[in-house]
């Protein structure tokens, strides 16, 4: 295990720094390419529209790895999330400009279990609502 | 249309054996922005405590799909791909993939149920090494809008 957060200076309750991840559509095609998902809605606005979306909406896998990066980002190692789940509960829309939109990520110590084991419950936001809910990552800690 | 419940509880043969590299998990931890150089580089990873590089912890979804897609795409099972998007994802990792490991995932459909308008198609893939080892297990549910009934 290479986190660089100890066990013994994680406190229940404690916020993690948030930070802010932007999208943009390059993004989607590079996501869609390095997971192979190419659902069209990801990537083709036309169809994306005909079956109802807004517009083309980020991967909701896309939407986690942020969540996961901003976990593996706190405790220093991407290894060190044993359990990581989600809810994906509303869609990020990417609109077909240079700017795109941003994924906002925070999260707070949730609990300490044993085996050096924290649970951070997370959050994400993008375009004034929750993209994820029931966000939890377990993670090892030296 | 209707997604075929008979398909409740069905496992679909074993994938291939699929290799896991160094290349496509710079590229996984590229598409994602996750900038660490465990993803990258052997040797911190290796200082670390891991053989070689590691992937991040969604990266087992690319082994899931390319399994799990088998049950998406089968006509028998009625699924409109255009209409779906993920409702939930959970992964339990027993370690991290790693290049090098040489895994096969196992998926099954352990659910068909309407959610309101929608319909929610649950299934759960097991990922583990050819030796047999445990690696992960990979829960996802997939909504597909407006197909209940």
């Amino acid at each position: 295990m290479a986190a660089t957060v100890n066990y013994a200076d994680v406190q229940p309750g404690a916020e993690l720094a948030a930070k802010s991840y932007p999208v943009t559509r390059l993004d989607l095609v590079k996501y869609a390419g390095a997971s192979g998902d190419f659902n069209v809605i990801h990537w083709n606005e036309r169809i994306a529209r005909s079956v109802g979306l807004p517009d083309v909406i980020a991967h909701g896998m896309f939407t986690m790895a942020q969540a996961g990066r901003f976990a593996s980002e706190w405790a220093g190692d991407p290894g060190a999330i044993v359990e990581f789940g989600v809810r994906f509960s509303s869609l990020v829309v990417v609109p077909d400009d240079d700017k795109g939109t941003t994924i906002e990520v925070s999260g707070t110590v949730e609990e300490k279990l044993d085996g050096n084991k924290v649970v951070l419950a997370l959050v994400a936001r993008s375009g004034g609502s929750k993209v994820l809910t029931r966000a939890r990552a377990v993670v090892v800690l030296p | 249309m209707a997604l075929n419940r008979d398909y409740i509880g069905r496992s679909f043969p074993p994938s291939e054996p699929y290799e896991v590299s160094r290349v496509k998990i710079a590229d996984f931890a590229d598409a994602i922005g996750d900038p660490s150089p465990l993803c990258r580089d052997r040797a911190a990873a290796q200082a670390s405590g891991y053989p070689d590089v590691i992937a991040p912890p969604t990266f087992a979804i690319v082994i899931t799909m390319a399994n799990s897609s088998y049950a998406i795409m089968d006509q028998g099972l009625g699924l409109d791909y255009s209409m779906v998007v993920h409702g939930e994802q959970r992964f339990e990792h027993t370690r991290p993939l790693h290049a090098g490991d040489v895994v096969v995932a196992q998926s099954t459909i352990t659910d068909i149920r309407d959610v309101g308008r929608n319909v929610m198609l649950t299934t759960r893939t097991e990922i583990k090494t050819t030796g047999g080892e445990q690696v992960c297990t990979a829960l996802s549910a997939l909504v597909e809008r407006g197909g209940a009934g």
